[in-house]
């Protein structure tokens, strides 16, 4: 899932400071699950700013509402009926930053501000932790690393790797860091794939990341 | 003339305070200090008025957003009670509260309001007299602090301004 994490609250009353009345939208997908902007968190948030800008003697006025999904057109669309009826002159997206940016295009005369930072795409560690799993690279290639993967999960994202600098099992860069190295060392080691330890790793085709601008899936088969 | 208007400021601040009698909202847990409160009545312990209890089957049952809402709403101080550590009756209770106050009072550090308005305390069921003096403490403390800032604002009227839309949810 996507984690995401609230901008401090001086930063988003700043981004608020000309506004007035507001609605606040939180999404019910990936920042539910890590805590970040959820029917909870909006509450949560809503409530500090209002708190704040009573004490500031400039009162604000927040709606909540948490859509099922702010990456989808079709729940944005939900959105048409109360900003319709309100006179909001801003909407906070508790999402991650795919939910302001289709709220932006959907009202395209209405100020959005992103509540969040988009962090990782990552998983649950424990409760209340959330570590990154997948750079998004576009070609997966942790068959070859025991399931586990070095572009995002080494410092130095060596796909020919270890390094050096890994010591007792943890990287150089950061104490707390397992060396994932290491990790597909022991992992391959049970699986019985040592040998494919030797081989050498081409050069990886950067092409399906970012390097050419915003991509896009099409599947013909699902289009209407 | 703004140094006038700022001396009539603090006199009248001051004046509030000194009469100043704090609403505090306490949620008290049904394992330990609900029943607390309940034996300081029986036996005719006297604790300040001040105190308006919320029964709570755990104190892991507060959210935060309780919290928050009873400073918007106007309260002067938020207390949250649990069992001892190590003896809730749903184990981890009290420690989820402990880290959700403390979360709240970062929280209103961050916007400027006291954090002390906030606090948590732990207790057991048969501790009638650590109920009052919790009570007595609590409200000698938001008496020192004065009362909630956002009472004094003009605008002031927290349901209005607090709306959440049904539509999804």
């Amino acid at each position: 899932m996507i984690i995401a994490e609230r901008k401090p609250i001086q930063e988003i009353l700043e981004m608020v400071r000309n506004h007035q009345r507001i609605l606040m939208v939180g999404c019910k997908g990936c920042v539910t699950v890590c805590n970040a902007g959820g029917k909870k968190e909006v509450a949560i948030l809503a409530s500090a700013l209002r708190i704040a800008r009573r004490k500031q003697g400039k009162p604000i006025t927040i709606d909540e509402l948490t859509l099922d999904r702010q990456c989808e057109p079709e729940f944005i669309a939900w959105l048409d009926d109360p900003i319709k009826k309100n006179d909001y002159d801003a909407i906070i997206s508790l999402a991650c930053s795919i939910g302001p940016q289709y709220i932006a295009e959907a009202f395209d005369t209405m100020v959005v501000l992103p509540g969040l930072n988009t962090s990782f795409m990552g998983g649950t560690l424990e409760h209340g932790i959330w570590g990154e799993y997948c750079a998004a690279c576009g070609s997966c290639e942790i068959h070859n690393f025991g399931g586990l993967c070095p572009i995002t999960r080494c410092a130095k994202g060596l796909l020919n790797g270890p390094c050096g600098g890994s010591v007792d099992g943890k990287c150089e860069v950061n104490k707390d860091l397992d060396c994932i190295w290491e990790l597909i060392y022991k992992r391959m080691k049970k699986l019985g794939q040592l040998d494919r330890l030797g081989q050498k790793i081409a050069a990886k085709d950067w092409s399906t990341s970012l390097s050419g601008g915003p991509r896009k899936i099409i599947r013909e088969d699902l289009t209407i | 003339m703004p140094r006038v208007r700022g001396t009539q400021g603090s006199q009248k601040r001051q004046t509030m305070t000194e009469e100043f009698e704090p609403q505090i909202i306490a949620f008290c847990c049904s394992y330990c200090s609900y029943a607390a409160a309940d034996l300081a009545g029986s036996i005719r312990m006297s604790y300040p008025s001040n105190i308006k209890v919320i029964l709570v089957p755990c104190s892991g049952r507060v959210d935060p957003v309780y919290l928050l809402r009873a400073i918007e709403e106007g309260a002067d101080g938020v207390y949250v009670t649990g069992c001892m550590e190590g003896d809730c009756h749903f184990l981890t209770g009290n420690f989820k509260a402990k880290k959700r106050v403390s979360y709240i009072r970062k929280m209103l550090d961050e916007i400027g309001i006291e954090q002390d308005r906030v606090q948590m305390f732990n207790m057991s069921a048969s501790d009638a007299p650590e109920f009052a003096r919790v009570a007595k403490m609590m409200t000698e403390k938001i008496r020192a602090l004065g009362p909630n800032p956002l009472r004094d604002r003009q605008h002031f009227n927290s349901r209005k301004n607090c709306n959440s839309i049904a539509l999804c949810n």
